[in-house]
């Protein structure tokens, strides 16, 4: 099919096998010229890489830890270690692709950021390095998903940002990335588009995977200190595939190291009512500048995409993942909301650690379908979970009833105002003894 | 490269050759090519209004098809391809509203790349030309090797490849892109998704068409579109040396109306005078 555009002539890859690409209005296309050739040189700039590191290190908090989740490891028969990008400054992976890209504005010359925003993390995270680095920033985010993230929409606005409530189609990720894509088509001038996962049109893809690969890098390099070797396999979970890609790029070239991507199979892939592209072996099209793998109907309309799990709610997903799935290098598997769901609980009690709902689709994974040929793995914990807590329990308790949280159960000392949802607790201004 | 080659044969065969005849045959001081959303608000009424197109005096009409996700397009005419996709109207709908046009205009279709790569360029193509469809533009196809393979289908297919350039557009790649149109050279007067807007378009238009046009090594006709939406936006393309002022939204705003064919009539009766007619 269409042959990869070589890496040395351009700095960054635009086609990954047949996917990739840059379907994009023309109005777009110099900007991608211009980041392209920027990210070329920025990305072997000492200087650049200094400000980065320092900003990673000092600011976000990197390295992060990698964590041996010894209750998890028990209850599996194997070693399982977590990447700790939930202890990043804002909460996810995010922070790290959301610095990197606003420093490239600061050295284009543009004033000011925009961004879409599905579970809300990019979105702070954008706006967080949008505050450090004084850029005027508009984060484009579907009321649906101002609904499920209210908090995470809160941090934004507390941080300086305008959050922008896109109304049209199922007003999730998808159609905050188109409404983003138009923005940018009248603000190309002053303006750059931080792309918060590893997908839209070239480069984005490429920048996006190249400033997250430090999970990755770390990650090998930790887990070559803890355990002495490689592990037998990485596992992250993937929306648009920006916190997988940056893990597993690391290990590309280890043949030994097992690649996971594990995706929101929602309601199940024969549903229709997922988002799990790959695992659901969908043909490709185009979506957000991008010739990947792309949910659609018949006739070449996008369909929406479904997960309990807002940053997962994508109906494509990044180009160099379809190609890693076509050469064989990662597999990909869905795991649906119920199980994300009580994963989230699970991982909570065992380990004292709250994931992502997002990050909870890769624990079920690892907690429930066995894996005789693992003895060590690292798992990318993308983010926590606080951002999820309303949405996350009012799942849990749509799929158990009230006793989802109850499992151990004391002697009520006195009236519990929380779990009592009916309203017959204290009311306002009543006193709680 | 500067200039390009004066192609002997036009490489867009039957639907380029009908589009320049238009272009070269338009009364008054500039050819007008109407936009709408096919489909629009629904498709009896939008059978009207094309009508209204054709009585109206429109030399060239292009017509969109709803498309889930229009990244090029803003909110009148994402709105009005919303609409239509609710009353669920589809690529066929379209093609055959076209086609009961084609015998007195040249008809093009404005589409997203997933529409047409989704059944394969080839198909695609040749399904237009069968529905008497002279053109095809793609917002989101940059010449380039994106759109390769829907250009060499396009040309088998005799449907003429329209490309857009852009203000953003640098001068080399304005020379590659008028190199490879068919028809005519869209050249996009702002930077910007599709929309009215305010302000003298007159200030504006004189670079975008002299920069689309380049240094004169070309005859292929330039149109100029996104924001004209009345007989000033009309005079001000012609009086810049447009061969041809497009409107959408404008129009599409029209169709929306209470009476959208009387609201398309005057809009086109608007224009018209604007062009000298
Ligand atoms: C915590 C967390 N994990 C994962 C994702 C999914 O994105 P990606 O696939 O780009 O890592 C998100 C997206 O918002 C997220 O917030």
């Amino acid at each position: 099919m269409t042959p990869g555009t070589p890496f040395t002539e351009i700095g960054s890859e635009r086609r990954f096998g047949p996917y990739g690409g840059r379907y994009v209005p023309e109005t777009l296309l110099p900007a991608l010229d211009e980041l392209e050739r920027t990210w070329a040189t920025l990305r072997e700039d000492a200087g650049f890489q200094a400000e980065l590191g320092t900003l990673l290190r000092d600011f976000v908090g990197r390295p992060s830890p990698l964590y041996l989740a010894r209750r998890i490891s028990e209850r599996v028969g194997r070693e399982v270690y977590l990447k700790r990008e939930d202890l990043n400054h804002t909460g996810a992976h995010k922070i790290n692709n959301a610095i990197g890209q606003c420093l490239i504005a600061k050295h284009m010359g543009k004033p000011r950021v925009i961004a879409e925003t599905g579970a809300g993390q990019h979105g702070v995270a954008t706006a967080t390095a949008a505050a450090l680095l004084d850029l005027e920033c508009v984060i484009y985010m579907g009321v649906e998903d101002m609904r499920r993230q209210m908090p995470n929409v809160q941090r934004m606005r507390l941080l300086g940002t305008t959050v922008q409530p896109v109304e049209s189609g199922a007003r999730t990720l998808k159609e905050a990335v188109s409404q983003a894509f138009r923005d940018w088509v009248a603000t190309v001038e002053d303006t750059h588009y931080v792309m918060g996962t590893a997908a839209g049109a070239a480069p984005f893809p490429s920048i996006v995977r190249d400033l997250q690969r430090i999970i990755g890098d770390e990650a090998r390099a930790q887990i070559l200190d803890a355990a002495g070797r490689l592990p037998d396999r990485v596992v992250a979970c993937v929306g648009g595939g920006s916190n997988a890609i940056g893990i597993f790029t690391a290990f590309l070239d280890d043949p030994d190291v097992a690649l996971l991507g594990v995706e929101p199979g929602g309601h199940g892939i024969e549903t229709g009512a997922h988002g799990a592209v790959l695992a659901g072996g969908l043909e490709a099209g185009v979506l957000h500048g991008a010739m990947t793998p792309v949910m659609q109907d018949d006739r070449g309309q996008i369909l929406e995409a479904h997960s309990i799990s807002a940053g997962l709610d994508y109906p494509a997903v990044g180009p160099q993942h379809a190609w890693l799935r076509d050469t064989g290098r990662a597999t990909y598997v869905p795991v649906g909301d119920a199980d994300a769901l009580r994963a989230f609980r699970t991982v909570s009690r065992l380990e004292g650690i709250i994931p992502a709902l997002e990050s909870s689709h890769a624990l079920h994974h690892v907690l429930h379908v066995p894996a005789p040929d693992v003895e060590i793995e690292i798992v990318c914990l993308s983010g926590r979970g606080d951002k999820d807590m309303e949405h996350a329990l009012a799942g849990l308790r749509e799929l158990e009833g009230d006793d989802a949280l109850a499992h151990t159960v004391a002697e009520p000392l006195g009236h519990d105002p929380v779990a009592d949802q009916d309203g017959d607790g204290p009311q306002d201004g009543a006193e709680i003894r | 490269m500067s200039t390009e080659p004066t192609a002997p044969v036009l490489r867009g065969g039957a639907g380029e050759e009908r589009i320049r005849r238009a272009f070269a045959e338009a009364p008054g001081d500039a050819a007008l090519v109407a936009y709408a959303m096919g489909g629009f608000p629904d498709l009896e009424t939008s059978r009207q209004v094309l009508r209204a197109y054709v009585e109206g005096g429109a030399d060239v009409v292009e017509l969109g098809i709803p498309y889930s996700d229009p990244l090029a397009d803003g909110p009148i005419i994402h709105a009005a391809g919303t609409t239509a996709l609710e009353a669920g109207v589809t690529v066929d709908d379209v093609l055959a509203l076209g086609r009961e046009l084609s015998d007195d205009v040249p008809v093009v279709l404005m589409t997203y790349a997933n529409l047409v790569l989704r059944p394969g360029a080839d198909v695609f193509a040749r399904r237009l030309a069968d529905a008497g469809f002279s053109g095809l533009i793609v917002p989101d196809l940059p010449v380039g090797e994106e759109a390769t393979d829907v250009v060499s289908a396009c040309d088998a297919a005799g449907v003429a490849f329209i490309p857009l350039v852009a203000p953003t557009t640098g001068e080399e790649r304005v020379a590659e892109v008028r190199a490879a149109a068919r028809g005519f050279l869209y050249a996009v007067s702002v930077v910007g998704t599709t929309g009215e807007r305010s302000g003298s378009p007159a200030d504006r238009f004189g670079e975008i068409v002299a920069r689309a046009k380049g240094d004169g090594g070309t005859d292929v006709p330039v149109a100029i579109g996104f924001g004209i939406g009345d007989a000033e936006g009309a005079r001000a393309a012609a009086a810049a040396g447009a061969d041809g002022a497009i409107v959408g939204t404008r129009l599409v705003r029209a169709a929306g109306e209470e009476r959208p064919v009387e609201a398309v009539r005057a809009v086109l009766a608007d224009l018209a005078s604007g062009l000298g007619r």
